[in-house]
């Protein structure tokens, strides 16, 4: 089984979010980058896949070589090896036209995306990545298990789960559940100088054009100061939230 | 010409977001001078989306419809799109729009933009403000294809009735051959989903263990309130995943948000950033969620809480 894995360069979840160039672009000065967690979910899955039932593992990322560490940690997680399409991502129709076009050269059964970036949360890449490349497709997954070209998978929905049967090629939107917190691998230093000697193939994009565009960004609007209720007085919390916030 | 809007039910039954997202078509159809047409799949009382603005329903009832599937959904949807010559389809946020808006995006070649909170400040650019960093910020996104696909973030619009009626026509789209089949599915009937609930009871490490949950679920019950949990709470498998609010968990945008021994770490803030008011209840007084919050208790959550259910009861009484 050949396995890709979209593997997503997301600002870390603790980064403060700030803007520059008039509020057009996100300032990544200070900002550590890290795998997409939903990403990193789905590759330690295909890890799983790799070790017990011998498929091979490639990862990929649109982005400019300023992502490379980002897939370098994928190849020290175990991934075999990585390919970067060389263009800027600027929306999620153009990623998944990338992305198609390295799943039709590279004849991929299984593609495991995170089920959507945690920096512009579109969700939107794995579903129009399967669209375009004619696989099945299965998002908010939370569970997959493959027998030759039959899968098996949990699919999150609001309120519960539900179980599917599907067939390969399919293209999975992975998230928390997939593989638990507790088994997601720090890379160890032998993993680290491996994934050194491992190819990371820059390929040159198709000329792709956006379907839609950020023209600005704004953040929130600071909050006015928390309303403190004395713990003896709890009446007046539920005075407060009835008669002013209205919410019961 | 006209503003197409897919409204989900269950169970026959139209949800809350079914009448939201037909609020919200409506108020770009104003915009656009166009009307607009609801798709509905196996829905009862089509008829009752006229009063949220919908001129027409076009009524979809087939038993192979009965489990969500997103392919067939998404062709359903494009079908009834190219019929009615839609220049916007409206979504809502649910976990099944989501899993269709894709697959219906590049059916139609039509940009997608998800999580959107307001009418398009304009329909010519057609720009709408989504949120991106989840939650930390918003994002002004234009869509430059004819034909644009706009998912709404549940709870952002409202409700609006208008009180006009919709004309009720029978659809037969032609459907795929899905490639996905339900084998079963696991859902609880007598909880709500933190989706879509009005109210979220949420707990964190400060609850101490499993075996303490009792009175966030009695709390909830008595709100109608869905429960949730902060991240180290489920990794400690003291809940279930999906009950994980917070970046890497679900976004909660309800219009009540009570968290209950929850620091307040800045994925968890993130996560429930959109709700509308929101309650912590803490012992610790420099927790990073009195910041957040708009009303807040220093004390001792099994204190608080049992108070709290009781105050509301008496309350809930009086106001029956």
């Amino acid at each position: 089984m050949k396995i890709l894995v979209c593997i997503s360069h997301v600002p870390d979840t603790t980064s403060k979010i700030n803007f520059t160039d008039g509020d057009t672009k996100f300032d990544t000065n200070g900002v550590q980058f890290v795998i997409n967690p939903n990403d990193e979910f789905g590759l330690t899955r295909a890890m799983w896949f790799k070790e017990k039932q011998g498929a091979s593992v490639d990862v990929v990322n649109v982005g400019g070589a300023e992502t490379e560490p980002t897939l370098r940690k994928a190849l020290a997680i175990g991934a075999d090896s990585a390919i970067r399409v060389n263009t800027e991502a600027t929306d999620g129709f153009a990623v998944a036209k990338q992305l198609a076009n390295v799943v039709k050269d590279g004849g991929y059964d299984l593609v495991i995306a995170g089920r959507e970036s945690i920096d512009y949360n579109g969700g939107m890449v794995p579903g129009m990545l399967a669209a375009m490349t004619g696989a099945n497709f299965v998002t908010n997954c939370i569970g997959l298990e493959v027998d030759g070209t039959n899968a098996k998978a949990v699919r999150e929905i609001d309120g519960g789960k539900e179980t599917v049967s599907t067939t390969l090629p399919l293209v999975i939107g992975g998230q928390k559940g997939l593989v638990e917190e507790s088994d997601l691998r720090i890379p160890n230093m032998r993993g680290i100088m491996m994934a050194r000697k491992k190819p990371l193939n820059v390929v040159e994009p198709l000329d792709v054009n956006a379907e839609t565009k950020a023209v600005s960004f704004e953040k929130p609007a600071p909050k006015g100061a928390v309303k403190l209720v004395d713990a003896d007085n709890i009446d007046e919390l539920v005075n407060l939230l009835h008669n002013e916030a209205k919410v019961i | 010409m006209s503003i197409l809007v897919y409204t989900e039910s269950e169970n026959g039954k139209f949800k809350k977001a079914a009448f939201e997202v037909v609020s919200y078509a409506k108020a770009i159809a104003d915009q656009m001078g166009t009307s607009v047409t609801a798709v509905a799949v196996n829905a009862d009382n089509a008829e009752s989306l006229g009063n949220y603005g919908a001129s027409k329903v076009l009524s979809i009832k087939n038993d192979t419809l009965d489990k969500f599937n997103a392919k067939k959904y998404a062709a359903a949807i494009a079908e009834a799109s190219k019929q009615e010559d839609a220049k916007v389809v409206v979504l809502s946020s649910s976990a099944d729009s989501k899993y269709l808006a894709p697959l219906l995006s590049v059916n139609l070649d039509a940009g997608y933009v998800s999580n959107v909170v307001e009418a398009p400040s304009s329909v010519s650019p057609f720009t709408v403000k989504r949120t991106a960093f989840t939650n930390k910020a918003f994002a002004n996104t234009e869509i430059t294809t004819d034909v644009k696909i706009v998912g709404l973030s549940n709870n952002s619009f409202g409700l609006v009735e208008s009180g006009g009626n919709a004309a009720v026509e029978d659809f037969s789209p032609s459907l795929p051959d899905s490639g996905v089949s339900v084998e079963s599915i696991d859902k609880a009937t007598d909880k709500v989903s933190i989706a879509d609930a009005e109210t979220v009871v949420s707990g964190g490490r400060g609850l101490k263990g499993p075996e303490n949950w009792g009175m966030i679920e009695e709390l909830a019950g008595v709100l109608g309130a869905a429960t949730a949990c902060s991240k180290p709470v489920s990794d400690l498998g003291w809940r279930p995943h999906s009950e994980h609010v917070g970046q890497t968990g679900k976004p909660v945008a309800s219009n009540l948000y009570i968290a209950i021994g929850i620091s307040g770490a800045i994925q968890h803030l993130a996560g429930i950033n959109a709700s509308k008011v929101k309650v912590v209840i803490n012992t610790d007084a420099e927790a990073p969620f009195f910041k957040a919050a708009d009303y807040g208790v220093v004390g001792d959550a099994f204190e608080v809480v049992p108070q709290l259910i009781e105050k509301l009861k008496a309350f809930k009484a009086q106001n029956a």
